[in-house]
């Protein structure tokens, strides 16, 4: 197949899947698979286009003069699209597959898993949700393969208002609708810098093609602006904080496999964005790179401590989002940081680092999000302490959820590290070179990596713990039934996604020279050679992972040969000696995370309702903790209840008269008259 | 010929005043009608002769429908609704005469400068056609009886098609057409929704303000 017609397959079958899923919606299971399979298919035809792009190098293009407006849709895959297209084809497609199976459980069971809660009244229709998962995946494709800045906003708007159908479908929870409200105006004001970033472009070189916005000339001032304009743009659809307030709501309210989407691919198209202004208005000085890792170590930080104050599973995975993001644009902000200070090896480690961190946490992240679909859907909750206990009850989720934990906290030997890993390098070797300036940012830089892996761990502890081992807290945790087949193969192909990106990424990273070189534009043997140094480093960290794997699958070994021919007894975990035990004496998550959460307590919001106990015999006395948001309690509303109390003080303007709005119109009409007259 | 123009003009400018002087709903149904009649004369008084057929069809069309039916169909709903006068309007007679004024000498002003296309027949012709779409919207806006809002509508519809003919020739005869029958549609469906709402709502009789009350 040539590359043009991959090209189409890429944009068009989910598309078509979508639509004709949804003409096809009086049946159930053929509108679910049309959809699927559609997307599947449109998936691997982008897989193929990128794996092709990122081995043999080169440029694919496929343009088409749009019905004789003068306006030629130019579709091309460079390196820099062909690497994001990479997790956002292989997410869409195994997300496809998992949906189509994951929303026929909508009709079957009590409660409606499409929502991804259990209390909604009318189940969502799959059709729709199918419709609009083709227009996300299309849109994805788009925006990842637009050669010109029109077609992108266009791109980049129908990905965005395909999202927001999705997490309003389920419109009958007033929390569903304020999320899919809030998720509208955040992404529009991102979308409202991007319109001037491409327009003031647009308008100054006459032309909106890339190769014509690039080629441009601009004054320090402007590049300035551009750049924070494109930060603040991108950064919304990214998350970082504080742009970050509608992932933690949008992702409870979209279906599961669509939050795996968004989560994992839809916000890459931020960073994607990112670079590619990047690569249009040309590198940045040293007071946005280090402002970007300033960026990043908020983002991070602040999303792993929020991420592990939450209750309820998919919340806590958006926060998490919001942290992996902040880490790439950490290994952003220090790639770009070494390019303004001119080391070579800093920028082109920090960069990859952050490349490899997209690819990692769009596996991670996706899988995570896919068995918390499951755990919704067999439970009926998504809060984690109703949870536990499910390792016995579906070991296949179990395994691939662990997997997911794994690699999304950054621990070897799974893939979450790498990228972490690179990043770590690449403000090492910064800081060794006696760089003087670089001392400040870099030493932030690896001070709040580590804080942020080390919550990291912490967190997904608590995550995989709660929800899998131990005794069930609730009936219906304790009768959770195993998925069916093609949700659980899709997270098991997932799983063994991360297993591959591990070895592919430690044994191929040189191919990655080709982004970088779009980006960085160095000499391209030299970014191959620091990638191919950093390629012996991080095979030979797996090396020791995996000696560590081995080592452990040997102790286990003699510990099953001692063993051997004696009574193993068996006990109810948390047992403890007590006469009656019951799951309600073992640690919830809220205890399990209490001592990180009271540390973090100034910046992470929320609240506690503690009661007073008084007397020798105090009387029944409650005590409540909720989660919060720092970020929306202190900025946004304040913020939006003074907007509102602003408008709120001009409402006499609606009087219900006819008169009055007929005079609105006269007085207007009049004054233009004049106006122009004058 | 230009006399008869000029005489119809300051014709049109009269009833207009007549509108915003008077109280009694019977008035303003009676001088909205000769103002459409004094209208469709206008078409009579071009340059050239005896006009096209086709202009001759449109007077008579125009001088049927807004002398004879939409006065009909007004006079019917307010005979059903038993509303004879106009009661309380936000501003009163006297003011509403002296914005009057003002609006003519506003018209006056802006006929003066607008810029339009091939010859104006008249120095009066546009300041009319703007007096006239001017009384239309102060009819609407300053009076609270939904009939007198139909025939504001009605005046400012006047205004235009006063305006149609100041720029003859650069209106088409299918627009002018056009027009007519939108208005004709408009002022059915008003006077039809007037009667069903009188008819449901008794004690709103036909006073508009009393609408507000269905706001949010």
């Amino acid at each position: 197949m040539t590359a043009a017609s991959l090209i189409l397959a890429t944009v068009a079958l989910p598309l078509l899947g979508g639509i004709l899923g949804r003409l096809l919606g009086f049946h159930s299971w053929l509108a679910r698979w049309t959809a699927g399979l559609a997307g599947a298919a449109g998936g691997l035809a982008g897989l193929a286009l990128a794996g092709e792009l990122l081995w043999q190098g080169g440029r694919a293009a496929f343009e088409w003069p749009w019905f004789d407006t003068g306006y030629t849709l130019a579709l091309a895959v460079d390196p820099l699209s062909a690497f994001f297209l990479l997790p956002i084809s292989l997410l869409s497609a195994v997300t496809a597959v998992y949906g189509a199976s994951y929303l026929g459980a909508s009709h079957g069971g009590g409660h409606s898993p499409a929502a991804g809660s259990p209390h909604g009244a009318d189940p969502v229709n799959p059709a729709n949700v199918g419709l609009f998962a083709g227009f996300l995946q299309a849109g994805m494709a788009l925006v990842l393969l637009a050669q010109d800045g029109l077609g992108f906003l266009v791109a980049w708007e129908v990905m965005s208002l395909a999202a927001f159908f999705i997490i309003a479908l389920d419109d009958a929870q007033a929390e569903n609708r304020a999320a899919a409200w809030i998720y509208l105006v955040a992404s529009h004001i991102g979308a409202a810098f991007l319109l001037f970033f491409f327009l003031y472009l647009g308008m100054r070189a006459g032309d909106f093609s890339f190769e014509a916005l690039a080629g441009l000339a601009l004054s320090d001032r402007a590049r300035r602006a551009l750049t924070l304009a494109a930060v603040i743009g991108f950064g919304a659809k990214a998350g970082f904080v504080p742009l970050h307030v509608w992932l933690p709501d949008a992702h409870p309210a979209a279906p599961s496999h669509i939050s795996a989407l968004m989560s994992g691919a839809m916000t890459k198209t931020g960073i994607y964005g990112l670079l590619r202004a990047l690569t249009l208005v040309g590198l940045p000085g040293r007071p946005a790179a280090a402002a970007l890792i300033g960026l990043g170590l908020v983002s991070g930080i602040l999303g792993i401590v929020m991420a592990n104050a939450q209750r309820d599973l998919k919340r806590l995975l958006a926060y998490s989002t919001v942290e992996n993001l902040g880490i790439v644009a950490l290994g952003l902000g220090v790639g770009l940081w070494g390019a303004a200070t001119g080391q070579t090896v800093v920028a082109v480690l920090g960069l990859a680092g952050a490349l490899v961190h997209v690819l990692n946490h769009a596996l991670a992240k996706g899988l995570l999000f896919l068995a918390a679909g499951v755990l919704v859907q067999a439970t009926g909750t998504r809060q984690l302490d109703r949870l536990g206990g499910l390792l016995k009850r579906m070991p296949g989720v179990a395994g691939s959820a662990l997997t997911g934990a794994v690699a999304i906290a950054g621990l070897p030997p799974l893939n979450g590290f790498l990228g972490e890993f690179l990043i770590f390098l690449a403000a090492f070797t910064g800081l060794v070179s006696r760089h003087g300036e670089s001392t400040v940012p870099l030493t932030l830089a690896i001070m709040g990596l580590a804080l942020i892996g080390g919550l990291a761990a912490a967190c997904f502890a608590r995550v995989f713990g709660i929800a899998f081992l131990g005794e069930p807290r609730t009936a219906e945790a304790a009768e959770a039934a195993p998925p069916e087949a093609p949700m659980a193969l899709a997270m098991a192909l997932l799983a063994v996604g991360c297993v591959v990106a591990l070895l592919g990424v430690a044994w191929s990273l040189p191919v990655l020279g080709r982004v970088v070189t779009t980006v960085l534009r160095l000499n391209p043997l030299e970014i191959e050679l620091e990638l191919l140094k950093a390629g012996v480093l991080l095979r030979a960290v797996i090396a020791g992972g995996g000696l560590l794997v081995v080592l452990a699958g040997f102790l286990a070994v003699v510990r099953h040969q001692l063993l051997a021919g004696r009574e193993v007894g068996e006990t109810p975990t948390w047992d403890c000696g007590y006469a009656a035990p019951t799951p309600r004496m073992s640690y919830t998550g809220s205890s399990f995370a209490q001592p990180l959460n009271d540390l973090f307590g100034a910046v992470r919001g929320g609240g506690e309702e503690r009661p007073r106990l008084a007397g020798l015999f105090p009387a029944t006395a409650r005590f409540a903790s909720r989660p919060g948001d720092a970020c929306v309690e202190r900025f946004y509303e304040p913020v939006f209840r003074r907007v509102e109390t602003f408008f709120q003080s001009w409402r006499w303007v609606q009087s219900g008269r006819v008169q009055a709005y007929v005079l609105y119109i006269a007085l207007t009409l009049l004054f233009l008259l004049g106006w122009n007259l004058w | 010929m230009n006399m008869v123009l000029e005489a119809l003009l300051v014709f049109i400018v009269l009833t207009n005043l007549l509108m915003l002087g008077s109280s009694r709903l019977g008035v303003y149904i009676r001088a909205g009608a000769m103002q459409g009649v004094g209208l469709s004369f206008l078409f009579f008084t071009g340059e050239a002769g005896w006009p096209h057929s086709h202009i001759v069809l449109l007077a008579l069309v125009t001088m049927v429908v807004k002398g004879l039916v939409f006065p009909s169909l007004l006079f019917r709903t307010i005979r059903q609704a038993g509303v004879r006068r106009e009661m309380e309007p936000y501003v009163g007679f006297t003011a509403s005469l002296l914005a009057g004024v003002a609006a003519w000498g506003f018209a006056l002003w802006v006929g003066g400068r607008l810029p339009l296309p091939g010859v104006i027949r008249s120095d009066l012709l546009v300041p009319t056609a703007m007096f006239t779409i001017f009384t239309g919207l102060f009819l609407i806006v300053a009076r609270r009886n939904a009939i007198t809002q139909v025939l504001g509508y009605l005046v400012i519809e006047n205004g235009v098609f006063t305006f149609g003919v100041a720029v003859e020739a650069a209106t088409p005869f299918l627009v002018e057409m056009g027009i007519l029958l939108d208005i004709f549609v408009g002022v059915f469906v008003m006077v039809i929704t007037l009667f069903q709402i009188n008819r449901e709502i008794e004690e709103i009789h036909m006073d508009t303000s009393k609408l507000a009350a269905l706001k949010d």
